[in-house]
């Protein structure tokens, strides 16, 4: 009775990528094995709450026969008490089955290009839902509202939010809104309009359908119009589309949360009611403003709050990602005490708080934060979806074959619609117009998800007798967008020959030319007399210099200009990217000056990597030089480290990355000796290291020997920087968490503009 | 010419800045208005102290650079006509302006002659390249006075690497179109929004 599953299986250390054939199914079978198991757990622990007394008894028994006979009986040397940890141990083998199903797909060769994710995951759902119904027991009402909107969905949109590019959100945000608040506003109209109209209409006056009132239904479209977030991230992710289509799509899923609140507690209260009256109508639009402006401003200032205890954040390194994120979700927290939208409020306390907290952080607190960011994102993400399966299993359901099919095809038509007129309109102020392919792809990637699930899970039933048929026709519309198009979306992508996301990174030169243009653009608006959007833009950035920056950004760092922030960090990816690939030829680069070295901590700048191949030494020149080298680089390394203990601020977490540092500074004073001494018009790229050690032995053994004579090719002086390189490797590949995936390009230069 | 209160832009002027420029005609109304307020000579043309009187350019990073840009080669007053010529750039890209006249003249506004505007501010001596002191000229004023040269010359280095092909060490403007062409050139546009006053 008290049979207990443990975890039996080896973790998947024994699977390595790549192995053989046998090793993988193997991987698979254990998987399904342990699935069957945490399922009966969780079958025999659901049945523990409908038979609690069979496992107290169990314990009594156990207790009183421990405490009956304290003389004869011996001593539990295993005693089973399952209770305590029941709840703990159910959540923990949860998240634990979405993790095993996540690397389950992707060990199945070709089923993640076919079927996206979010499909699986609801499948697996479903398969759950339906063992865990086979084996008789009832199915634990997973998809608990409280437990979706206060545990599940903040981490996905806190990342979202604190990711958001914000260039591209900014230029479309009036898009973006329209799409949202009027497009959410028609859709909800329309859908539940109409669906009034044919449940009033097309059916007999008995059937169930004819008392849905009005009200009710517009309640129901109000829920059911909402572009979800989390199906969206979950669908767009993986088909890499242009980034103006997924902002457009992706901002409008998140702005809509406004309209979907203020319409739900609208209707609800009204559907309570009775009565409906103008004066509520209007508070209603006012309302609508509460709530998202409402909603914003909890999430700046929240975000404010955040920037300014970073700047303190020092000495304690350690916690600096801990504020992010109990900031951002008191944030949602407290925008949902006042019937805010919690969204909204989580987007503007990650998008406020970036650019400020990331000039404070050290670096690996940002590498923290962003794979925790990701991490809890992903597995609330398929947390969400399984639950989906699990829930559509669990029910209750009452098929209601016209309510449904009509819903599905009304939100289908709807979402054409409104997408197509309101293109229509705001192609007239936009200057780039969206076509017709855009649109289409706007209007098919509208998806439905779990927030409309919960949402309609969260009516009560008293006031809404027909619940259960919302909930069908929800799950089936829900359904039909994931599965349907959520896996032809990408054929069609393809089909259509949308523009695909450019994968060239941000360079200089953009940067550069972007900041160019924007001062030439405010310039040209200046003297037109026109206050435009560059105007309004380029005052923000002056207030934002001026004073914002001084107060939350900590020493220096507030003062550098956002170009020279952008150089760095390109720099230091290059730089981990070079030690990653195991050093290359590289260009000496020029220190930053002595000015912002106060502040070493979050950005070091090292060298970057030559763009262009630069012809390579020949092998024993490369010996030579080596040796030479090896001998002369420890001296010079010593003679740092007693410079670092005692004038400057060191982080005993990045003594790598300041150690090289110190080195490329030394280096940097040598080399503009070189430059005064060596008369030289060439430009500075021919500058020779070489040289620069051949004068730092100069200086250390003051005498002429070991001068290394520069080879006859001027750049060729740039490989014994490969060197020392090849030799900090190790003490940057400890102090840097490993970069991970390509994401990145997605997370830069998302400086405020 | 009359006397600046009285100076009211003939019809005919309006519709040759029209067909040269391809302003609109309450466009043009308005940057009339505009010119006019500006010229505080009341002479029918501004000089560079006209447009420095203008308090949100003398901040500005370029404002010298975009002032230059409105007075032709060598000469010190800008009348109307140039004025309007220097701002057709800024219009809105049409892709059907292109079909109707091919023989014609590529107009102003042209993704090409967008990127020649901003190339030119950059190439103050008019080599038809941008070398490396030019491009210093220009970072230095984007980013204030307290960054060192040497960094400066690192970024200046690194832009130039990066579109450098044919490494002459400049960028000459096939460069620059080829550099810019992740930027959205479509930002090179002042949307006017006009109300006909």
């Amino acid at each position: 009775q008290g049979r207990l599953y443990f975890s039996a299986i080896m973790p998947s250390r024994t699977v390595s990528h790549g192995s053989s054939g046998r090793l993988r199914g193997l991987f698979l079978v254990m998987v399904l094995v342990f699935l069957e198991s945490s399922v009966f757990t969780l079958a025999f622990a659901s049945s523990d709450q409908h038979s609690p007394t069979t496992a107290h008894s169990d314990g009594h028994k156990a207790t009183d026969h421990g405490s009956h006979n304290n003389t004869g009986k011996a001593f539990p040397v295993l005693d089973l008490n399952y209770e305590n940890v029941r709840v703990p141990f159910e959540i923990s083998l949860w998240v634990l089955l979405a993790s095993l199903m996540k690397l389950g797909f992707h060990l199945v060769p070709h089923l993640s290009n076919i079927v996206p994710e979010s499909c699986l995951l609801i499948v697996v759902g479903l398969l759950v839902g339906g063992i865990i119904r086979g084996t008789g027991e009832t199915v634990p009402p997973v998809l608990d509202s409280k437990l979706f909107f206060y545990i599940l969905l903040p981490p996905i949109i806190l990342d979202a939010g604190y990711f958001l590019p914000i260039r591209p959100f900014m230029e479309n945000l009036g898009t973006i809104l329209i799409f949202a608040v009027v497009g959410t506003l028609w859709n909800a109209f329309f859908v539940g309009g109409l669906l009034y109209g044919v449940c009033q209409i097309g059916t007999e006056s008995s059937s169930i359908l004819s008392r849905i009132g009005l009200l009710q239904c517009l309640l129901f479209g109000s829920i059911i119009s909402a572009v979800d977030p989390v199906a969206v991230l979950a669908v767009f992710e993986e088909i890499h589309i242009n980034e103006l289509l997924h902002i457009l799509v992706f901002g409008e899923s998140l702005l809509n949360d406004a309209v979907t609140v203020v319409l739900y507690h609208l209707f609800e209260e009204f559907s309570g009611i009775g009565t409906v009256t103008l004066v509520k109508g209007f508070l209603g639009v006012i309302s609508f403003f509460v709530v998202a402006l409402g909603g914003v401003l909890v999430g700046v200032l929240y975000g404010i709050l955040a920037a300014f205890t970073s700047r303190f954040t020092s000495h304690t390194r350690v916690i600096e990602p801990l504020f992010v994120f109990l900031y951002s979700y008191m944030a949602y927290l407290s925008a949902e005490i006042f019937h805010l939208s919690g969204i909204m409020a989580l987007i503007a306390c990650g998008a406020v708080m970036r650019p400020y907290v990331e000039a404070n952080i050290s670096h690996k607190s940002h590498t923290t934060i962003k794979y925790f960011l990701k991490m809890w994102s992903s597995v609330s993400e398929t947390l969400i979806f399984i639950f989906l399966g699990v829930a559509t299993v669990a029910g209750p359901h009452d098929w209601n074959w016209t309510f449904v099919t009509v819903t599905v095809i009304l939100c289908l038509v709807a979402r054409v619609i409104g997408v197509v007129g309101l293109t229509f309109i705001i192609n007239k102020f936009r200057i780039v117009k969206l076509t017709t392919k855009d649109q289409f792809i706007i209007a098919y990637g509208g998806l439905r998800g779990a927030i409309a699930f919960s949402l309609g899970f969260l009516l009560e039933k008293d006031h809404f007798p027909e619940r259960e048929i919302f909930l069908t026709a929800i799950i089936t519309v829900i359904f039909f967008t994931v599965f349907v198009q959520g896996m032809t979306i990408k054929p069609l992508v393809e089909l259509l020959a949308v523009k695909k996301k450019q994968e060239a990174k941000r360079s200089i030169n953009e940067e550069i030319h972007t900041q160019f243009l924007d001062h030439l653009l405010t310039g040209i608006e200046d003297i037109c007399g026109h206050y435009g959007h560059h105007h309004w833009k380029d005052k923000l950035n002056r207030f934002n210099k001026k004073y914002v920056k001084k107060c939350l950004i900590a020493g220096e760092r507030s003062k550098e200009p956002q170009l020279i922030a952008f150089y760095h960090k390109m720099e230091m990816k290059q730089a981990i990217q070079l030690v990653e690939s195991g050093g290359g030829i590289k260009l000496p680069s020029a220190m930053p000056s002595t000015v912002s070295m106060q502040n070493i901590q979050p950005r070091p700048p090292t060298k970057p990597a030559a763009e262009r191949a630069i012809p390579q030494l020949s092998k024993t020149k490369e010996e030579e030089i080596r040796k030479i080298l090896r001998t002369n680089l420890q001296r010079t390394r010593q003679r740092l480290r007693s410079y670092n203990r005692h004038t400057l601020v060191a982080d005993p977490y990045e003594d790598g990355l300041s150690d090289l540092f110190l080195k490329k500074q030394k280096m940097f004073q040598i080399e503009k000796k070189v430059i005064f001494n060596l008369a030289s018009p060439q430009s500075p790229d021919s500058v020779n290291l070489l040289d620069e050690f051949g004068q730092a032995n100069q200086q250390e053994e003051e005498e002429q020997g070991l001068m290394m004579k520069p080879p006859s090719r001027p750049r060729e002086g740039k490989k014994p920087g490969e060197e020392d390189e090849a030799k900090d490797q190790q003490k940057l590949m400890r102090c840097l968490s490993d970069p991970g995936p390509s994401a990145d390009e997605d997370e830069d230069g998302a400086f405020l503009p | 010419m009359g006397s600046r209160a009285s100076r009211l832009l003939r019809e005919e002027e309006i519709e040759e800045i029209k067909k040269e420029t391809g302003f609109s005609h309450s466009q043009i109304t308005r940057l009339y208005s505009r010119f006019t307020s500006l010229d505080k000579g009341e002479n029918g043309t501004l000089s560079r102290e006209d447009f420095q009187r203008i308090p949100e350019l003398a901040i500005n990073p370029l404002g010298d650079r975009i002032i230059n840009a409105f007075f032709p080669e060598g000469e010190d007053q800008v009348n109307f006509r140039g004025f309007m010529r220097t701002l057709a750039h800024f219009r809105p890209i049409e892709d059907n302006e292109k079909n109707k006249n091919p023989s014609a003249t590529e107009p102003l506004n042209s993704r090409t002659n967008k990127l020649l505007f901003a190339f030119r501010l950059y190439d103050l001596d008019r080599d038809d390249k941008i070398s490396r002191d030019e491009l210093l000229q220009v970072l230095r004023m984007m980013v204030g006075v307290n960054i060192s040269d040497e960094q400066l010359g690192s970024i200046a280095d690194r832009t130039i690497q990066e579109a450098d092909t044919n490494g002459d060490s400049c960028i000459s403007f096939n460069e620059f179109i080829k550099a810019s062409f992740v930027v959205n050139i479509h930002i090179c546009t002042v949307v006017l929004v006009l109300v006909n006053i």
